[in-house]
């Protein structure tokens, strides 16, 4: 994203700052250090424009794929079609099912991880020893790598049963139990961000409300949160990017049924977990193997949208104290 | 050289204004003690200056007035440290009261991002204040003592980031001033400031006196002069040994015909 002309520009300003002040030593230094300066910057350019291009690629591959589906489908009869039968002869293929589902997870998902995410966040960052944050933030960057199949593995065997026992339903492979173990997997990206975003608030403001008489809770609750709204906010909308692409969880614990699930309560299947489920057994360049790219782009366009908004968001917390 | 306050002058019940009485006072953080030995007391109705080049522990004697150091790992505070006659390091003194009561404004301007309004109704809103009208009535005397009314009266729903340094940090006076403290504290308040904004304040401090103690911290020693009816002078002289009290003497005294030796080179400049 580096603007050539933009580069140029800068070059030329620092030299002759850098003539000013001290004279010929900085001119030679800068004649050397600029060979190198430029290939590096080229190098960093090309990086940056690599991912663009990638990144636009496969927004382009996907749209590609599609078209077909789009031609013998139609856009609006998958994104508001509400039946999903792509093998039978009169096949339907309405998205409102998988929509619906990843809906209800995701709702469970963040129901579950906000509150805990962002308490356990404002516990770390304005109440928490030292040593105890440090030692809870180690954790946290660990639990991140563990593949979400785990989760599920021991969503299966804890979570199933229970739910099963207690609540009503048939099996305990439903959106609820899909949405609590995703909600485990999205805890510490919340966690760890929603941390970050509160000790970026000055500590000035925290020594203003307590020489007010406030207490660390009150401080807590009327201040640093305030302030650091926006990046709680990013955090929670990574988190849901995060639940809405989560696969494998919703594979293993929800059930995958092919109707619109009318509650949490019932069976689902999301739209990853459909792609998933599904490409397996498709016949490429088919219809249905098209539909299953649009799923996809839906997919891009959902998350992309939510990642960016969330870096939008997240960019505009850091400036907020660049006083 | 601690003459105990005369009992006369102690505040009448009406009178909010606080006294200070600090004996032995002592601070370590961990194991490195930066303060030892301060004795001194905080008349009344006057200003008090803290000066002393910097890392001699003037905000840390600051911090001990209304218990701030609390908040920070580590620090033990020696001594006893008289308010109104109550030792505010006891057990049973609730640091939150003693906060209201004893204000404080920082050397940044900090104010929270919230609107100037809601930013002078914090202090009386935690007290429990509700009503609108109470609250109205208490920001705009706030503000007014703080000087700053008439900048803001039209505008009271703005942001404060929208303020420059200067009214920043009178806002943030006005918000100490809210929860009707009798004592005021203030740690170098001018020193992020311009001059025209240090002048407004100086003033304002001036006024303040007739309705409460001021305590402030300065490293502008015509600052101390300008303002300060009593001046207290703190040195580290080393870096092995603890900072100490040089000095406390009323500021026209201190100024012009220190006891000390040390004080003497201190404010015609010959270390610091
Ligand atoms: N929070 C703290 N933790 C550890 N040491 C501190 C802390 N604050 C101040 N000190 C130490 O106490 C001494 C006095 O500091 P301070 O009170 O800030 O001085 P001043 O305000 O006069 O510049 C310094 O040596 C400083 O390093
Ligand atoms: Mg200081």
């Amino acid at each position: 994203m580096n603007n050539p002309a933009n580069t140029k520009k800068n070059r030329i300003i620092r030299f002759q700052t850098g003539l000013a002040e001290s004279g010929q030593t900085t001119f030679n230094g800068l004649r050397n250090t600029r060979g190198l300066d430029s290939a590096a910057t080229i190098f960093i350019s090309v990086l940056g424009w690599t991912a663009i291009f990638v990144l636009i690629g496969i927004a382009a591959f996907l749209i590609q794929s599609s078209l077909r589906a789009f031609d013998e489908v139609g856009i609006w009869s998958m994104i508001a079609g509400s039946g999903w039968f792509p093998t039978s002869s009169n096949a339907r293929y309405g998205f409102l099912p998988a929509q619906v589902g990843s809906i209800w997870v995701t709702t469970v998902a963040l129901s579950a991880c906000v509150p805990i995410g962002v308490l356990s966040a404002v516990y770390l960052s304005e109440f928490a020893s030292k040593r105890f944050r440090e030692a809870a933030k180690t954790v946290i960057e660990f639990m991140v790598t563990i593949p979400s199949v785990v989760f599920g593995l021991i969503g299966l065997a804890v979570l199933v049963p229970l739910i099963r026992q207690h609540l009503p339903v048939d099996s305990g492979l439903v959106a609820l139990t899909a949405g609590l173990v995703v909600g485990i997997v999205c805890l510490p990206t919340i966690i760890s961000i929603s941390e970050d975003a509160l000790r970026s608030v000055p500590s000035e403001l925290r020594q203003g409300s307590f020489a007010l008489g406030n207490t660390r809770w009150q401080t807590a609750y009327k201040v640093i949160l305030p302030a650091a709204s926006s990046g709680v906010f990013a955090a929670v909308m990574l988190g849901m990017g995060r639940a809405i692409g989560e696969t494998m969880v919703v594979l293993m614990l929800a059930g995958n049924a092919g109707i619109i699930p009318a509650s949490p309560l019932e069976a689902a299947r999301t739209m990853t977990g459909t792609i998933a489920q599904e490409t397996g057994e498709v016949v490429r360049g088919s219809v249905h193997f098209s539909v299953l790219f649009t799923l996809g782009l839906v997919l891009f366009v959902i998350t992309f949208a939510i990642n960016l908004f969330a870096d939008m968001i997240l960019e505009r917390s850091r400036k907020k104290w660049r006083r | 050289m601690v003459t105990s306050p005369a009992k006369t002058d102690l505040p009448s019940k009406k009178d909010r204004a606080g006294r200070f009485v600090l004996e032995d006072v002592s601070v370590s953080y961990g194991n490195e003690k930066a303060l030892e030995a301060v004795s001194f007391y905080i008349e009344p109705h006057k200003v008090t200056a803290m000066i002393g080049p910097s890392g001699c522990g003037k905000s840390t004697l600051l911090r001990c007035l209304n218990r701030m150091n609390d908040a920070i790992d580590n620090v033990k505070v020696g001594g006893k440290i008289m308010l109104n006659d109550k030792d505010i390091y006891q057990k049973a003194v609730d640091p939150v009261s003693l906060r209201m009561y004893v204000g404080q404004v920082f050397q940044r301007p900090n104010p929270f991002p919230l609107s100037i309004y809601d930013n002078v109704a914090f202090g009386p809103r935690t007290q429990g204040i509700r009503k609108k009208a109470e609250l109205d009535q208490i920001v705009e005397d706030s503000l007014k003592k703080a000087a700053i009314f008439d900048e803001v009266k039209k505008s009271l729903k703005k942001h404060a980031f929208e303020l420059s340094g200067g009214q920043q940090q009178r806002l943030c006076i006005a918000r100490a001033l809210a929860t009707k403290p009798g004592v005021l504290l203030m740690d170098e308040p001018c020193s992020a400031l311009d001059p025209i904004s240090t002048g407004m304040i100086e003033e304002t401090v001036q006024q303040l006196k007739e309705s409460m103690t001021v305590v402030m911290v300065t490293h502008n020693m015509q600052q101390a002069a300008r303002v300060s009816d009593t001046t207290v002078f703190l040195l580290r002289e080393s870096m092995e040994e603890p900072a100490g009290l040089v000095e406390v003497a009323e500021t026209s005294t201190l100024f012009t015909a220190p006891r000390d030796k040390r004080t003497e080179n201190y404010i015609t400049g010959r270390f610091g």
